[in-house]
């Protein structure tokens, strides 16, 4: 019995190849796109001096959240000064922030379409499972015969892989809206679109913020790994520290990560709470 | 009386099947099959099955039944939140059923508003916003909203809460914003589906109450749903009785009570309090005699001998009633000679509508014990009502 090996890694391989000569054009509109969007966001930040946007992130969180986490994120984000991985963070920042925004603006529109068709939301959920389920790095490989070397497929990778929870949790919020809720939107005449915005939506607003919290999450571990492609960041500092051997190094733009992580995730949290 | 009212909602032989062969299911049915049958044969529950009603203007109409009955399906068919099999339900000429996406939210929107067991209150919104919800939806603008909301919520007793969130309140402002919400809507049906039941005993009855003085103020036609038979008899102009999703009876609370339809409505009345809902009517027992105010004495007299009685009521020619002669001042009056009766009468006696409620009668019972009159609103004599036929009438209640 010599069963044959399927040639699913060829096939594979000859798709993308398709893809990539075939859409070139646009895998190159995209590529201009985000990285303009990449380099203006961290001129941004980079230009601020660095003790400027350690208050403004502090008063931020001062606002949004607690006095407490202020005093953390001042007390972080000085260390990280401190470190010399200032600009490194910033990069990888940067790239979360967008990976999350395009993240974002895609799983909205998706998830309220999957909650409110039962035939999408069967075609959705296996297309996420996969999304989730298969290890991370293989993304990256993909990106780069479509975008380069460097961080424009590093978003591309991120957003891929981080976007699922936020699909998730918009569909999961919105069919959580009671029925008895949905029914006194119909009883009253609203339409498809009232019901939408100004019952479900609103409704579902905590859940979808916890999906964005999560979306988050997974974009950091993510742009982190996306140094073995190029991009800039934390993740770099790790992979050089990797390549030379040299674990304090890579421990210092880890701990950098962790801060930058615990932040994220703590000002968003807050954000989600007060949506409630 | 409210035969004479106009029809508002006609409901003809509608049917629910839930499944995915309704005809199969409805065909079962027209050969008789019984819904547990039906259930058994097809796999699909048969919710209605041809339900006929009317719903008059301006009548609070109480369908009830127990759960599985099918009356919270029925409601949903009215305003179309469920979709009938077959059937039509006709508001103003307009056939629910047979309505395009369009229509039925014009529809809706200007005919049916709804108040919800569990209140069903937008969490999001405060009092104020969950109340102008209906008016928000049919874009009536801003201020005229804020308006018409601030005078439902005044309506409903609810004034200085506006700013609150539904979680703030205890269920029964809960429920009285979701009949804010409901009355602001001002659409020409209420529908109220199990509305107090989720209520505590107490609140539920003020609520009632509150319901039957808005009803009288407004006349707002209204479909309520419960499952409560005491209830029903409480706030009903009419009940439409289910079972099974079919209809048992329709009729007025007394007709109900006096006139059961069957053995299930048989049982199902047993155990009401029925003093509060049977009327002097029920109880009254024609006159077997009476004087005329040309009558002398003695004539008066003769009639009580005759028929044992030792007082006569005495009427004018087009029966209204006059007064009492008691048979002492009649025998008075025979030894004064006098030959009319009319300055011997007494008014010392008790009158009432045929609409009073029996347990009412009972205290009017004085230690002479004449029989209470009942009059018409001319004054015209219909009846009495003796001691003995109250406590009858309400034995009689507690055996069945």
């Amino acid at each position: 019995m010599d069963i044959p090996r399927l040639p699913l890694g060829r096939w594979i391989e000859s798709g993308l190849d398709w893809l990539t000569s075939e859409y070139s054009m646009v895998t190159r509109a995209i590529s201009r796109v985000t990285q303009t969007g990449i380099d203006s966001l961290n001129d941004g930040l980079m230009w601020l001096p660095e003790w400027a946007l350690l208050l403004i992130i502090a008063l931020a969180c001062w606002k949004l959240a607690s006095p407490r986490l202020a005093i953390g994120a001042a007390a972080g984000l000085a260390l990280i000064w401190n470190l010399g991985l200032w600009n490194p963070m910033i990069e990888t920042l940067t790239l979360v922030v967008i990976a999350t925004l395009v993240a974002v603006v895609i799983a909205l529109p998706v998830g309220i379409a999957a909650a409110l068709s039962e035939r999408l939301y069967r075609v959705i959920m296996p297309v996420l499972d996969f999304m989730q389920t298969m290890p991370a790095f293989v993304y990256l490989i993909p990106a780069i015969p479509f975008f380069g070397i460097g961080s424009v497929s590093a978003i591309f990778a991120t957003v891929i892989f981080s976007m699922p929870p936020a699909i998730r949790f918009t569909t999961l919020g919105i069919r959580q809206v009671p029925v008895e809720l949905i029914e006194a939107a119909d009883a009253y005449g609203a339409t498809r679109y009232q019901k939408l915005f100004k019952v479900q939506l609103p409704l579902s607003l905590p859940t979808v913020m916890a999906g964005i919290n999560q979306t988050i999450m997974l974009a950091l571990s993510m742009v982190v790994i996306a140094a073995m492609i190029g991009a800039d960041g934390l993740g770099s500092e790790v992979w050089r520290a990797i390549q030379r051997l040299r674990p304090g190094d890579g421990f210092e733009a880890g701990i950098a990560v962790v801060i930058l992580a615990m932040l994220l995730d703590r000002l968003t949290q807050s954000l989600r709470k007060a949506s409630r | 009386m409210d035969e004479q009212r106009p029809i508002k909602i006609k409901v003809r032989g509608v049917s629910k099947v839930f499944g995915k062969q309704p005809s199969k299911a409805l065909a079962l049915r027209d050969q008789g099959l019984k819904r547990s049958e039906i259930l058994e044969k097809t796999g699909q529950t048969l919710g209605l099955s041809n339900i006929s009603f009317d719903v008059h203007e301006g009548e609070l109409l109480v369908i009830m039944g127990l759960s599985g009955s099918g009356k919270s399906t029925l409601i949903r068919c009215l305003n179309r939140l469920i979709d009938t099999t077959e059937g039509d339900i006709i508001i103003e000429g307009e056939n629910i059923p047979t309505l395009g996406e369009k229509a039925l939210l014009a529809c809706r929107r200007r005919h049916f508003s709804m108040v919800f067991q569990n209140f069903a209150l937008f969490p999001h919104r405060t009092v104020q916003q969950n109340t102008e919800f209906g008016l928000e939806i049919r874009g009536v603008d801003k201020k005229e909203r804020q308006k018409i909301a601030h005078t439902a919520l005044q309506q409903v007793g609810l004034e200085g809460w506006e700013n609150a969130y539904p979680h703030q309140l205890s269920g029964g402002m809960q429920q009285r914003v979701g009949l804010a919400r409901a009355l602001a809507n001002d659409a020409s049906v209420l529908l109220m589906d199990e509305a107090f039941s989720a209520l505590d005993p107490l609140i539920r009855k003020d609520m009632q109450q509150e319901l039957l003085q808005l009803q009288t103020r407004m006349q707002k036609t209204t479909v309520f749903i419960t499952h409560d038979l005491d209830e029903a008899l409480n706030i009903g102009d009419r009940i439409v009785l289910l079972k099974d999703g079919e209809v048992v009876q329709i009729g007025t609370p007394e007709q109900i009570l006096t006139q059961p339809a069957d053995d299930y409505v048989r049982r199902f009345i047993e155990g009401v309090d029925r003093s509060r809902v049977l009327t002097a009517a029920s109880a009254m027992r024609p006159l077997r005699t009476t004087a005329r105010e040309s009558d002398g004495p003695r004539t008066a007299l003769h009639r009580m001998r005759e028929h044992a009685i030792d007082s006569i009521y005495v009427t004018d020619r087009d029966r209204t009633l006059l007064g009492l002669l008691e048979a002492e001042t009649a025998i008075a009056a025979t030894q004064e000679g006098a030959d009319s009766i009319t300055r011997y009468l007494t008014q010392d006696f008790r009158k009432v509508s045929p609409e009073e409620p029996l347990q009412h009668l009972f205290a009017m019972f004085s230690e002479k014990s004449f029989p209470i009159a009942v009059v018409d609103e001319q004054q015209r004599l219909l009846g009495v009502v003796v001691k003995g036929a109250v406590l009858d009438e309400l034995a009689r209640a507690g055996e069945q």
